[in-house]
């Protein structure tokens, strides 16, 4: 029997989606594993562990400590190599978040270990697993398999479902003491600028605009569209660059690579950059006045008018439908 | 100071991908510096232009990577290594590309290493700071503001879109964020000067490597395009007929509401 560690992530004091969809991936792995997941932050982490078996992991480990309160590298990494030292665990999965992508190479590097980053599906289990990940931004995908030493992955947000929450499971959750010291990088201030609410990432609906929106004002209804239907808001290249609206919301090749159920381009006329970053959504919708507009080659679903009347007519239908 | 720049080269992002003989098909395609590589070798001229020093550019690639180092010179780069894996290495991976980095920076002193944050071909964005784990320096991932004051360093990191304000010190690794700056296209006389600028070539075996030592840990099975996306539906009428007919089809076929 193999043993898993996933090792979750805090904000705001709650854990996020992808601690649960690290537990199914794992349990996908080799389902017959013991999985044991790890929290490390600031405070009283023993009911997240909870939470966490409530999951579908078997028991949980929880590093405690004030030099944990904000994530650096160079604190995770003394408590997570702790956590590993005492598990020593054939896996490891972790979310391919802000916070996974900076700390899980820093741990493969101290394992001498590979690491698949960004899996977006597990096939096969056990010996044969593969691991399927997208490159040239979703252009193509690969399958990767682990030829040396321990599985260790990064999943993407969104793409592996957790497993169902049973209230009734129980398991040991043990805190591992760990001195974190000598942090080499300090935050100072963390300003809040990603919008409130869904983060991108992690949505499973995505408004995003275009060049179309012109305005930095022109993306009120996109946001208004997106708060209706508990989404998110993106933008092209070309809507950033113009300075319509931050680089944080950039969906494409540079930008962010987005996967949700649901992917409403508004004035986007769909440049082989932008289709790269969203074009693996589930269902694609696109408005646009300009019919021609090679976005409405990817859409599964096409409005050709003014976006500026359809978007808030989408809204107030949505409202309607949502009571 | 000394500043490096870790460079890879990329398809062009205009560029359709295909694949022949299980593998990416690279012929006839344009290749361009990494965008996110570019954002470094502009961030690392520009720190020399203020603090002095020499900004070196180091790719891992094939004789081909040559046009990418000359376009870094021209940029403003002051010299260029290219490690040649060509000959030496079928399948490598971000182990393989780790250490033979860190071999090269065996000997090296180091103030500033900049990197792109992730590179738009693989894209696992591991390279840097598993070298500055071997390297035992401390890195920040996706800058988009560096101030270098003594051996003070104040960054501005993206986290998911807010932004995380970073004391820490150099020696230092960091990878950056598009917004960090706006890249330079290079001059004319840039062009000219970079031809006569220093342009290393080293093979692993030159660091003391062999194939054994640059052994992948994981290794491609298979590579694979994903499914044609076919064109979808146009809906008919006014505006509100228009949106009612999607919210329906919204529900009830693609039932994602």
């Amino acid at each position: 029997m193999g043993k898993y560690l996933v090792i979750s992530e805090v904000r705001d004091g709650e854990l996020r989606n992808v601690s649960f969809e690290n537990i199914a991936a794992a349990r996908q792995i080799d389902e017959n594993s013991e999985v044991v997941a790890a929290v490390l932050g600031e405070g009283d982490l023993e009911s997240l562990g909870q939470e966490l078996i409530q999951y579908g992991a078997d028991r949980a480990v929880v590093v405690q400590h004030e030099n944990l309160k904000n994530y650096t590298s160079d604190g995770y990494v003394q408590a997570a190599m702790a956590v590993i030292e005492q598990e020593d665990p054939d896996g490891i999965v972790m979310g391919h978040t802000s916070e996974g992508k900076d700390l899980s190479p820093r741990i493969a590097s101290k394992l001498d270990s590979g690491l698949i980053s960004d899996v977006t599906q597990i096939e096969g289990s056990g010996d044969d697993v593969q691991f399927v990940r997208p490159i040239y931004s979703g252009k193509a995908f690969e399958k990767k398999v682990i030829t040396n030493g321990k599985t260790f992955i990064t999943i993407r947000p969104n793409n592996i479902a957790p497993l169902e929450k049973d209230d009734s499971r129980s398991g040991d959750v043990q805190k591992v003491e760990v001195d974190v010291q000598n942090l080499r990088t300090v935050i100072k201030e963390v300003i809040r600028k990603a919008s409130e609410g869904v983060d991108l990432s992690e949505a499973n609906i995505i408004v995003a605009g275009g060049r179309g929106v012109k305005s930095a004002e022109g993306f009120d209804p996109l946001y208004e569209l997106a708060d209706a239907l508990g989404g998110a808001v993106g933008a092209s290249r070309g809507a950033a660059d113009a300075g319509y609206c931050d680089y944080s919301l950039q969906i494409g090749q540079t930008g962010k690579v987005v996967t949700p159920d649901l992917y409403i381009a508004v004035g986007i006329s769909g440049a082989i950059q932008h289709l790269a970053g969203m074009s693996n959504s589930k269902v694609i919708v696109a408005i646009n006045k300009d019919p021609e507009a090679n976005i409405f080659n990817v859409a599964d679903y096409g409005i050709v008018g003014d976006l500026f009347e359809v978007v808030p007519a989408l809204t107030e239908e949505i409202k309607a439908l949502k009571g | 100071m000394n500043i490096y720049v870790l460079m890879k080269k990329t398809f062009d992002t205009e560029e359709k991908i295909q694949i022949n003989g299980g593998k990416i098909d690279t012929d006839g395609a344009e290749f361009i510096i990494n965008p996110y590589d570019e954002y470094a070798i502009e961030e690392a001229i520009k720190v020399r232009d203020e603090h002095g020093g020499e900004v070196t550019v180091v790719t891992i690639g094939d004789e081909d990577s040559e046009s990418q180092l000359r376009t870094a010179l021209a940029m403003g780069a002051d010299k260029a290594v290219l490690i040649n894996t060509e000959d030496d290495i079928e399948e490598g991976d971000q182990v393989t590309t780790t250490r033979i980095l860190e071999a090269y920076f065996e000997d090296k002193e180091v103030d500033l290493i900049l990197a792109g944050n992730v590179a738009i071909d693989e894209a696992s964005g591991q390279v840097g700071p598993r070298l500055a784990a071997k390297l035992d320096i401390p890195y920040v991932t996706t800058i988009t503001s560096l101030e270098i004051d003594g051996d003070t360093v104040k960054i501005d990191k993206d986290v998911e879109g807010d932004v995380e304000k970073v004391e820490t010190s150099l020696p230092l690794l960091v990878t950056c964020q598009q917004g960090l700056n706006e890249p330079r296209y290079p001059s004319l006389p840039g062009i000219m000067k970079a031809k006569k600028k220093p342009l290393e070539e080293l093979e692993i075996d030159d660091l003391d490597l062999d194939e054994d030592d640059v052994e992948a840990a994981t290794k491609t099975v298979e590579v694979f395009l994903p499914p044609e996306k076919e064109a979808g539906k146009v809906l008919e009428g006014e505006t509100d007929e228009q949106v009612k007919e999607l919210i329906s089809l919204l529900k009830t076929e693609a039932k994602v509401l």
